[in-house]
C-alpha cells in the first residue's frame, strides 16, 4: 500500500535521533537502570511462578498440596529449600503457586480497573456539565457502598470463583482511577491545542482519544502501578475472610497471614512469602516510575 | 458578495457575577483575498468575535445572543457542530496566539499536520504526507523530511508558529483567522511570520482576518482595519485612511500611545482611566469616560458606526455631528 518514496523516507529518517514514539520510550527506559531492574525482577518472578508446575515436578520434587504430617514444620534445609509449614507442605512450592494467584489478581484486576476507569473518567471529564455531574455522583454512590458486603453478595449469588475475585476488586478499584482521569481530562481540555484541534474540525471522539488521552499516560501508569499492590493486599484480606482463594490453593497474602500467626515459632513461614511480595511491589513501583518518565516525550533532553 | 459577512454579532458570558457583554453589535465584511485587521486592547472583544465565528466559544458560560456570520452564503452561527466541522479546518482555518501551547506535545508534527487532510479529504496517508512535506518547505522549515518526525518541544517558538500556519493552510482554506499570531514571539520572528502570512496569502488567494493589539502589525499587512473597544466597533476604514485621516478619538489615542512616535525623553502617552466594566455597561459611548473630546451628549445617546467619509465608518457621536479636528 505504501509507495516506495515514503518507505525510503522512513529509512532515511529512522537512523536519525527522531525515532518512533515507542522506540524513544524504550531508549529512555533502557537508560533508567532502576526501572530496568524492576522490569527484570517482575518478569523473572512471573516466569518462575508461571513455570511452577514444571519446577515442582522436576526441581523441587514436592507439590504444593503434598502433606507430610510426620515431618511437620521444619526450617529451610537441603530437601525443602524454604522449609515446610505445620502440615509438612513445601513452602517454596506454595510460594510459587501463591505467586500465580497473586500476580494474576494484581494484573487482571488492575487491567479491569484501568479499562473501566479510564474510559468512564475520560468521558465524564470531557463531556462536563450535567453528564459529568450524573456520572460522578454515581461514582460517589459506589464509593459509599461497603466493599466487603459487596463482595459477600457477589460470592453468595454467583458462588466462589477466582474470576469473581477479579471482578469484585476491579469493580471497586476503577472508581479512584475514574476520578483521577476525569480531573486530568478537565485540565487538558482547557489547553490551547485542544482548541486548535476543534478549530481543525475534528470530531469530539477523535479529540478525546487521540489528543487528550495520550497526554494522560503518565498519571495513568503511575496510578496503575500503585493499584497492583493495593489489589494484592485486597486479595489477601478477602482470602483472610474466607472469601478469596480456597485451601489447598494459596496466595502470597494467605501465606503471609498464616505466617504472621506463627512468626515466633516458625519465622521462615512469614519471611519468604513477605520477601516475594515486597520484591514484586518494589519492582513494580520502580518500573512504574521509569515508564512514566520514558513515556513523557517532553522529558527527553537529547 | 463578500466571503464573510458578520451582522450584528452579540456574544456574552454568563458568570456568577452577572452577564459580561463581550461583543455588542459587531458587523463587518471580508472580501475574497482581502486582509482585514481587528485592533483593540485586551478585553475589547476581538478574540471573542473570532471564537464565535469558529464555534469555539465555550458554551456555557459563553453564549451567542444574536447576529449572523454568513460565510459563502451559509450562516455559520446557525450550524450544528457536525455541520460546522465541514468548514472548520477545511475552508476556514485558525491560528492561535501562543505557538508553545497550541500544538499537542504528544503527537509528532507529521501526525498533526496531516490530520486536517485525513479528516476532510479522502486522501491516502502517503499522499497526505507528501503534501505535509511540501507545506513545511513552503513555510520555511529547513530539512522537512527530518523535521516532520519530531515532536513540538524540539521546535522553537517561531518554528512552531510556522508549523501552525502549515497546518492551517494545508487544506488551502478560503479564510484564515489569525488570533494575535505574533504576540508571543520575538520582534524579529514577528516580522518573519507576518511576511510568511503575506506570501501564503498571495499564493493561495485566501482572505485573512488578523486580530492584533499592535497597530504596527496591522498597519503593515492589512487592507482594511476595524478598531474595537468594549465589545463595539469604534472605527473601520482602509488602512491608509485610518492612519492619515483618523475619524475617532479612541483610534487617535491609540496612535499616540505607540512608543516609536514619541520625542526622545518625553513621557510616553497613555490613555487615562481603564476600560469599562462590561458587567455594567453604561449608556452612550463606552469611551466617553476616558475621551479628551467628550461632551454632554456622549454619555447619553446610543452609538453606532456611521459612514462619515467614503468607506470610512466611525461610531463617534461628535465626528458624526460636526467636524472634529483630531
Amino acid at each position: 500500500m505504501m509507495p516506495a518514496p515514503t518507505l525510503q523516507l522512513d529509512e532515511q529518517v529512522d537512523g536519525e535521533k527522531s525515532a518512533s514514539f515507542w522506540r524513544d520510550a524504550w531508549h529512555r527506559l533502557w537508560k533508567n537502570k532502576l526501572a530496568l531492574f524492576g522490569l527484570f525482577v517482575v518478569a523473572a518472578l512471573s516466569l518462575v511462578c508461571l513455570l511452577a508446575p514444571l519446577l515442582c515436578r522436576y526441581v523441587i520434587g514436592f507439590s504444593y498440596e503434598q502433606q507430610n504430617l510426620a515431618l511437620g514444620p521444619v526450617p529451610p534445609n537441603r530437601a525443602h529449600w524454604l522449609g515446610t509449614d505445620p502440615l509438612g507442605r513445601d513452602l517454596l512450592a506454595r510460594v510459587l503457586y501463591g505467586g500465580q494467584i497473586s500476580l494474576m489478581v494484581g494484573l487482571c484486576a488492575t487491567g479491569v480497573s484501568l479499562f473501566i476507569g479510564v474510559i468512564y473518567g475520560a468521558v465524564s471529564g470531557f463531556a462536563g456539565g450535567k453528564v459529568d455531574m450524573v456520572l460522578m455522583r454515581l461514582v460517589d454512590i459506589l464509593y459509599a457502598l461497603p466493599f466487603t458486603i459487596f463482595v459477600i453478595l457477589l460470592m453468595v449469588f454467583f458462588g466462589q470463583y477466582i474470576i469473581l475475585l477479579f471482578v469484585a476488586i476491579g469493580a471497586v478499584q476503577w472508581l479512584t482511577m475514574a476520578r483521577i482521569v476525569r480531573g486530568q481530562v478537565m485540565a487538558i481540555k482547557q489547553q490551547e491545542f485542544i482548541e486548535a484541534a476543534r478549530a481543525l474540525g475534528l470530531r469530539r471522539r477523535r479529540i478525546l482519544f487521540r489528543h487528550i488521552l495520550p497526554n494522560l499516560l503518565g498519571p495513568i501508569i503511575v496510578y496503575a502501578t500503585l493499584t497492583v499492590p493495593e489489589v494484592m493486599l485486597l486479595e489477601a484480606f478477602l482470602s483472610f475472610l474466607g472469601l478469596g482463594v480456597q485451601p489447598p490453593h494459596s496466595s502470597w497474602g494467605v501465606l503471609i497471614k498464616e505466617g504472621a500467626e506463627m512468626m515466633e515459632e516458625y519465622p521462615w513461614l512469614l519471611t519468604y512469602p513477605a520477601v516475594a511480595m515486597a520484591l514484586t511491589l518494589f519492582s513494580l513501583n520502580f518500573l512504574g516510575d521509569g515508564l512514566r518518565d520514558a513515556l513523557d516525550v517532553r522529558g527527553s533532553k537529547d | 458578495m463578500p466571503l464573510l459577512t458578520v451582522n450584528h454579532l452579540r456574544a456574552s458570558f454568563h458568570t456568577r457575577a452577572g452577564i459580561v457583554r463581550a461583543v455588542r453589535d459587531v458587523s463587518f465584511q471580508i472580501e475574497r483575498g482581502e486582509t482585514l485587521g481587528i485592533v483593540g486592547e485586551s478585553g475589547s472583544g476581538k478574540s471573542v468575535t473570532c471564537y464565535s465565528i469558529m464555534g469555539l466559544l465555550p458554551q456555557p458560560p459563553g453564549r451567542i445572543e444574536g447576529g449572523q456570520a454568513i460565510f459563502d452564503g451559509v450562516d455559520l452561527l446557525a450550524l450544528s457542530h457536525r455541520e460546522l466541522n465541514k468548514y472548520r479546518g477545511l475552508r476556514i482555518s485558525m491560528i492561535f496566539q501562543d505557538p508553545m501551547t497550541s500544538l499537542n506535545p504528544y503527537l509528532r508534527i507529521e501526525d498533526q499536520l496531516i490530520e486536517p487532510l485525513l479528516i476532510h479529504e479522502k486522501i491516502a496517508r502517503a499522499a497526505a504526507r507528501r503534501r505535509a512535506l511540501e507545506m513545511l518547505a513552503e513555510v520555511g522549515i529547513p530539512d522537512p523530511g527530518q523535521r516532520i518526525r519530531m515532536y513540538p518541544h524540539e521546535f522553537s517558538g517561531g518554528m512552531r508558529q510556522r508549523v501552525m500556519i502549515a497546518m492551517a493552510l494545508i487544506t488551502k482554506p478560503d479564510l484564515l483567522i489569525a488570533d494575535e499570531p505574533t504576540t508571543a514571539l520575538d520582534v524579529t520572528v514577528q516580522a518573519q511570520i507576518l511576511d510568511l502570512m503575506k506570501k501564503m496569502r498571495e499564493e493561495l488567494g485566501m482572505a485573512i482576518l488578523l486580530v492584533s493589539h499592535d497597530l504596527g502589525v496591522v498597519a503593515g499587512c492589512c487592507d482594511r482595519v476595524i478598531v474595537m473597544y468594549a465589545g463595539r466597533v469604534m472605527e473601520s476604514a482602509r488602512t491608509g485612511d485610518l492612519f492619515r485621516d483618523t475619524k475617532h478619538p479612541y483610534t487617535r489615542a491609540l496612535q499616540k500611545s505607540i512608543p516609536a512616535l514619541q520625542v526622545k525623553g518625553r513621557e510616553l502617552y497613555t490613555i487615562a482611566g481603564a476600560p469599562p466594566d462590561l458587567l455594567r455597561p453604561l449608556p452612550g459611548c463606552p469611551f466617553a469616560p476616558r475621551c479628551g473630546y467628550v461632551v454632554d451628549y456622549c454619555a447619553r445617546e446610543e452609538i453606532g458606526p456611521l459612514e462619515v467619509a467614503p468607506a470610512h465608518c466611525s461610531a463617534c457621536l461628535r465626528v458624526q455631528k460636526e467636524k472634529l479636528p483630531l
